[in-house]
């Protein structure tokens, strides 16, 4: 099967607004004939649920979460960027294409990332609109900020709390939308297998997650906005429902997956203290405009930070990159700490640790407010006290998140920071239309793999999402559902749904009746340390190899050991749970096979065998240049597509950050 | 900072399903690290359950940084525990000591019916909000958005209101289980922007409404909710919802 990624043609400004003004529409009285399933409430579901809605279509929204609000969308901290130039300081529309692309390390479609840098404007006005309370200056006008691999200021932003204003606020549209009857709301429901008849999705099965009990739904179109997989890995920024239960089951139902392995590990999380640990919290990459990142220049050194002086610490970001010092981008920050701690120079009782140190940063505001203030003969106490206000005007909130999770004052002590995975690129392959290879079956947000490339650029995603929701998919789904204005409502006795169904009872019923000895949370556990170990940072040929080996025999055992309590027909967390380590399990294969696949290094795609005399990872155009689209064939068995990556604007060329 | 272990005592709330009664159980957790989070320490007793075939206690939880609002447990008679502004998941066990025994309930509320143990059903949160928390704006209508300077105090108050989580903790903590500081801080966050202006005398009585027919209590003025919130929502909202309702119920609606 040839991938057509159906990009409009002409001049790529051009495309998008000669798509709109040339796709077919849907006239009123057909739209409210018309089903349409969105499963997932985060910014993308959630926007699209509303804005299908508002265009007269009748929608049914599912999340997992007992409400739409809880999406994880939701802990977003730093931003959403927009090419708006309110600051007059050069962005356009073509620079965040530009930064896009390029951040991505050339794996991205310029078609789709220059329609996202057009429609980012809009997003911005849609949200204010709807009452979203983003940060202002004294003048009254919204107040922007810098994020990594820019050089403009375009983020938009309300705190550390970004994510959650513009959740509310498209829940809060999405609540008006089932106050008039024009979505139907399941919450606590999660979507176990899609539908599809005569090559079409036309449904889901859901189970709802209180009763227990398995639903058939049917939708003239289905949109899956699920959100990302990087739970595959145990231990994330994730929460800790997120899965990819539905875009697995989507896959297996004939969706190709896109560049599975592209997975975003980001620098400043806190670390790792102990076996209990269930997630991981990030620290927003805005710390790293004045936090100054370090380990000592001793191996193995077990002395507390302050009593290591200034000449005995190595600053190694402003040493290996001093042009971008420590604002370089998220895989070439989180490669370089994992690059000290593996050689002995790691902090903290795991040594898995670097510091994140704001004592040069506080004197420095301290020195600036003593000065405004005219004290020149200010004490040490005096400009720490100034300092400190400064910066807790700043990042006050996450200096204080740090302390409840640590129990340090990040004040006074340097933080502990280590990676940790953070987003999926990949995801399920779709054209510009964002339709998976399944006709009428649509990937929406992180579910989808389209925009970011090998890496995505801080305060990208919530762009993505809201783009997705608020101004694509109102356009490109009725450009497909204007074919399909005379197939009626199709009933859920349909033998299609009958199979669906049974499909998923017998899988429930093999889980349950394994009655093993380990625990679903363990296996959980056990896949995580091989992806880590073998499919995080650093990849390379015979650890994947390994991997796969690990995770078929891990396969094995899950589906022989298990243990899963309760009953089928009740409120079953660990059955919920087994499902979606299940496909966990699956899906790691596919990553270690892709991760083989792609011998060259790009993006937060680490190959160790393709790396520069210095370490830095090295991309290799002229054989990776494409998207890699798997098809799900049978267990284990996956068929790689190319779709070839064309250039016509952006000439890719070698990141340095030197 | 110096960790260590601790063995601990658990009453926890065991309830089967919204039908059955429910009772407290005894479990008793060891070597829990001062370094674990109050969830965490969940996940241990859970393994223990599941290890010995029992069922695991069930209670909502998901992002696990303190912003999803799913996390509710009620903790030796304090919604979300002993720390000041702290949703249950950023609790930490070092602000327990080895040999404490420790209380944990579901959120009590009759509009908050327990699903099982430890998870309610906070469903008439979001209806409530459907009733009227919202700016009656369709997507692609909005004009550019510097076209609509606001000052930057209103934007502030603003955003502190919209801060809310949605948790349940205000119900849960106040005697009369009333909804009136949810409620006040979505109205708030509104009414105090031009955006939500042409709506804020319906939206009022509409969201008002709604609570009432949810069976939420009345205010008294007591002040537990804003205590036991997470996200530090004032009290001043209440006063601002008073002002909002009984200026729309002397105008009308309109």
């Amino acid at each position: 099967m040839a991938l057509n990624s159906k990009i409009p043609a002409g001049q790529l400004a051009e495309k998008w607004t000669t798509y709109k003004s040339t796709c077919k529409l849907v006239n009123p009285a057909n739209k409210r004939q018309i089903e349409i399933i969105v499963v997932g409430t985060g910014l993308a579901g959630a926007s699209a649920a509303a804005s299908l809605g508002e265009l007269g279509y009748k929608v049914k929204a599912f999340c997992y979460q007992d409400s739409p609000r809880r999406a994880h969308s939701i802990a977003a901290q730093g931003g959403i960027n927009a090419a708006k130039n309110y600051q007059n300081d050069g962005d356009s529309v073509y620079r965040l294409f530009y930064d896009t692309i390029k951040g991505g390390d050339y794996r991205a479609r310029e078609g789709n990332v220059h329609r996202l840098a057009e429609v980012s404007a809009n997003i911005i006005d849609q949200c204010v609109a709807q009452g979203v309370p983003f940060a202002r200056e004294y003048g009254g006008l919204l107040s922007n900020r810098s994020f990594g691999g820019t050089q403009v200021q375009r983020t938009f932003y309300a705190a550390g709390q970004t994510g959650q204003q513009l959740l509310i606020g498209a829940y809060q549209a999405l609540e008006r939308q089932i106050s008039l009857g024009n979505v139907t709301m399941y919450a606590r429901h999660e979507m176990v297998e899609l539908v599809t008849i005569e090559g079409k999705a036309r449904g889901i099965i859901v189970r709802d997650l209180v009763s227990g009990e398995l639903e058939r739904h049917f939708g003239h179109a289905v949109l899956l906005c699920t959100g990302g997989y990087g739970n595959v890995f145990y231990l994330s920024t994730n929460a800790m429902g997120c899965n990819t239960t539905a875009i697995w089951k989507a896959h297996k139902k004939g969706a190709f997956f896109g560049n599975p392995c592209f997975t975003q590990i980001h620098p400043t999380c806190i670390p790792v203290s102990g076996d209990h640990q269930s997630k991981l919290t990030l620290m927003s990459e805005s710390l790293r405009n004045d936090g100054r990142i370090w380990v000592p220049k001793k191996q193995n050194d077990t002395r507390i930070a302050s009593e290591i002086s200034e000449e005995e610490r190595d600053y190694y970001l402003e040493r290996r990159y001093p042009a971008f010092g420590n604002l370089v981008p998220r895989d070439v920050a989180s490669r370089a700490a994992k690059e000290r701690c593996d050689a002995g120079y790691g902090v903290g009782t795991s040594k898995q640790a670097v510091y994140l140190d704001f004592a040069s940063a506080i004197e420095r505001y301290g020195k600036i407010e003593a000065h405004k203030l005219g004290k020149s003969g200010a004490s040490k106490e005096e400009i720490y006290a100034l300092g400190k206000d400064v910066v807790k005007e700043k990042y006050g909130n996450l200096f204080e998140m740090y302390e409840k999770i640590t129990g340090e004052n990040p004040y006074l002590v340097p933080m502990r920071i280590y990676p940790a995975v953070h987003y999926t690129m990949g995801g399920l392959w779709v054209d510009y239309e964002l339709m998976t290879t399944i006709p009428n079956l649509y990937a929406l947000g992180e579910a989808n793999f389209s925009d970011h490339g090998a890496n995505r650029l801080g305060a990208s995603a919530l762009m993505q999402g809201l783009a997705d929701g608020y101004f694509v998919i109102p356009y490109t789904l009725g450009n497909n559902m204007a074919d399909d204005i005379r197939t009626k409502a199709i009933p859920t006795s349909h033998p299609a749904f009958e199979k669906a169904e049974n499909d998923v009872k017998e899988r429930i019923e093999r889980l349950m009746n394994i009655k093993g000895k380990e625990s679903v949370e363990s296996f959980h556990k056990r896949l995580g340390k091989i992806m880590w170990d073998k499919c995080g940072m650093g990849r390379n040929e015979k650890g994947l190899q390994e991997a796969l080996e690990e995770i078929k025999a891990l396969r094995n055992e899950f589906w022989t050991n298990v243990r899963i309590p309760g009953e089928i027909n009740e409120f079953n967390t660990e059955l919920d749970k087994a499902g979606r380590v299940a496909d966990f399990i699956e899906l790691g294969e596919l990553m270690c096979m892709d991760a083989l696949n792609r011998k060259e290094s790009c993006g937060g795609h680490f190959r160790e065998e393709s790396q520069t005399e210095e370490g830095e990872a090295l991309r290799d155009d002229d054989n990776f240049m494409y998207v890699a689209a798997w098809e799900y064939k049978d267990e284990s068995t996956f068929q790689l597509h190319r779709e070839d990556l064309v250039y016509d604007v952006v000439h890719p060329s070698a990141r340095s950050y030197k | 900072m110096q960790h260590y272990n601790m063995n601990l005592t658990l009453k926890v709330w065991r309830q089967k399903n919204s039908k059955k009664t429910g009772n407290f159980e005894t479990f008793y957790v060891k070597n829990i690290s001062s370094e674990m989070s109050f969830l965490e320490m969940f996940d241990v007793l859970n393994e223990q359950l599941v290890s010995e075939g029992k069922e695991p206690i069930a209670f909502d939880h998901d992002c696990r940084e303190g912003i999803c609002g799913a996390c509710s447990m009620y903790i030796n008679g304090r919604a979300h525990g002993p720390w000041h502004q702290t949703t249950t998941c950023q609790l930490h066990m070092r602000e327990y000591k080895d040999g404490d025994t420790i209380v944990v309930e579901p959120w009590r509320s009759h509009s908050f019916p327990v699903i099982k143990d430890l998870v309610v059903d906070r469903s008439a949160f979001d209806r409530i909000i459907a009733a009227g928390g919202y700016v009656s704006v369709n997507t692609g209508n909005a004009v550019d958005a510097n076209c609509l300077p606001i000052e930057k105090e209103k934007a502030d108050e603003s955003f502190a209101a919209a801060s809310c989580i949605g948790c349940g903790a205000c119900v849960a903590a106040c005697p009369n289980a009333s909804a009136m500081l949810f409620v006040s801080a979505k109205v708030s966050h509104l009414a105090l922007l031009p955006q939500g202006a042409p709506e804020r005398r319906k939206r009022a009585l509409d969201m008002v409404h709604q609570m009432d027919e949810e069976g939420f209590g009345s205010c008294t003025n007591i002040g537990a909710c804003e205590a036991e919130c997470p996200k530090g929502i004032s009290l001043e909202n209440i006063a601002r919802l008073n002002r909002e309702y009984i200026g729309s119920m002397l105008l009308g609606n309109s």
